[in-house]
C-alpha cells in the first residue's frame, strides 16, 4: 500500500512541476492522468516490487550524495587523462565481487561503477561484475569495497512486520 | 539585506552563464578523449566526462538562468533522468562490445599505436 501512495505523490508533484497550468479544467486532466498511470502501474504488476523503493529514499539520497564527492574526483582523473600530451592510460579488466543479493542493489553497484568515470561495467554474472578501468591502479581488488559496502547499506529492504 | 540579497540575485544569470561555458568546455575535453584514446573501452571512459560533470555543471547554469521555478524543475527532472539512464546506455555500449568479442587493449604498450577503425 505504501508503494502505491509513493507512486501517487511522485506522479502528483512531477504533474505538478511540468504543466505550469493550474486551472481547474488542467487540474482534473492531471487527475485523470495521474489515475490511469496508477491503473497501468496495478496491471503491470511493478508496485509491489523493487521498482518503487520510496521507503529507502533517505538512504538512497545519501548514497547519491557521498557517489557524487567520488564522480567528481574521478572526473577530475580522467580529465588529466584526456589532456596530457603523453597519452599515459594503462587499461584492465578486472573482475570485481560483490555482496549485495537483491536485483535492485547489484544494479545500483553496477551503475555506480558505470557512472564513475574511469571505470565501466561489462558484464554481470550473479556475483562478479566485469570491469574495464582505464588506470590499472584506480581498480585494485579492494578499490570497489567502500562503494559495494554502501551500496548494499543504502537499497536494503526495510523489513516490516 | 535585501540589497545585498537583490544584487546576488542580479548576479546569478552572470554565473549560470560562466558555469553553462564551464560545461561546454569539459564536453569538449570529453570529445578530445574520444578522440585521442585507442579502443571503443577506453573511449567510453573519455565520453563519461562529458555525461556526468559537463552535463552537470551546464545544467546548473541552466538553472541559475532560468526565469521562472517551472523551467528549473524541469532542468531538475532532466539531471535526475539523465544520472539515472546514462550508465545503462553505457554499461549497454560497453556489454555489446564485450559479447561482439572485442578484446580491451591493456597494459602501457600502447602508448603510440592506434587501432585504425576509421580506415
Amino acid at each position: 500500500m505504501s508503494y502505491l501512495f509513493g507512486l501517487i505523490t511522485v506522479l502528483v508533484l512531477l504533474w505538478l512541476g511540468l504543466s505550469g497550468h493550474y486551472t481547474s479544467l488542467m487540474l482534473s486532466f492531471g487527475v485523470v492522468a495521474v489515475f490511469l498511470s496508477v491503473l497501468l502501474a496495478f496491471r503491470m504488476r511493478v508496485l509491489d516490487r523493487d521498482s518503487s523503493p520510496y521507503d529507502r529514499l533517505p538512504k538512497i539520497i545519501t548514497y547519491w550524495g557521498w557517489l557524487l564527492v567520488e564522480i567528481v574526483k574521478a572526473n577530475w582523473i580522467v580529465i588529466k587523462a584526456c589532456l596530457r600530451a603523453e597519452l599515459d592510460i594503462n587499461p584492465a579488466v578486472v573482475t570485481v565481487s560483490t555482496k549485495c543479493e537483491s536485483d535492485l542493489a547489484r544494479t545500483t553497484f553496477a551503475n555506480s561503477i558505470t557512472l564513475t568515470p574511469g571505470t565501466v561495467s561489462m558484464a554481470i554474472e550473479g556475483h562478479s561484475i566485469l570491469v574495464h578501468a582505464l588506470n590499472a591502479e584506480d581498480a585494485e581488488a579492494n578499490a570497489f569495497e567502500e562503494m559495494d559496502r554502501r551500496a548494499k547499506w543504502a537499497t536494503d529492504r526495510v523489513e516490516k512486520a | 539585506m535585501t540589497e545585498l540579497l537583490d544584487m546576488i540575485w542580479s548576479f546569478l544569470p552572470v554565473i549560470g552563464a560562466a558555469l553553462c561555458l564551464i560545461g561546454g568546455l569539459l564536453a569538449i575535453i570529453g570529445t578530445v578523449g574520444v578522440l585521442r584514446f585507442p579502443d571503443v573501452y577506453t573511449r567510453l571512459h573519455a565520453a563519461s566526462v562529458t555525461d556526468t560533470s559537463a552535463m552537470t555543471i551546464a545544467i546548473a547554469g541552466m538553472v541559475m538562468m532560468s526565469p521562472n521555478w517551472l523551467v528549473a524543475f524541469k532542468l531538475v527532472a532532466i539531471w535526475t533522468f539523465f544520472f539515472l539512464t546514462g550508465p545503462a546506455s553505457s554499461h549497454a555500449l560497453a556489454n555489446a562490445a564485450h559479447v561482439a568479442g572485442i578484446k580491451p587493449l591493456t597494459g602501457k604498450s600502447l602508448k603510440h599505436e592506434r587501432q585504425d577503425d576509421l580506415s
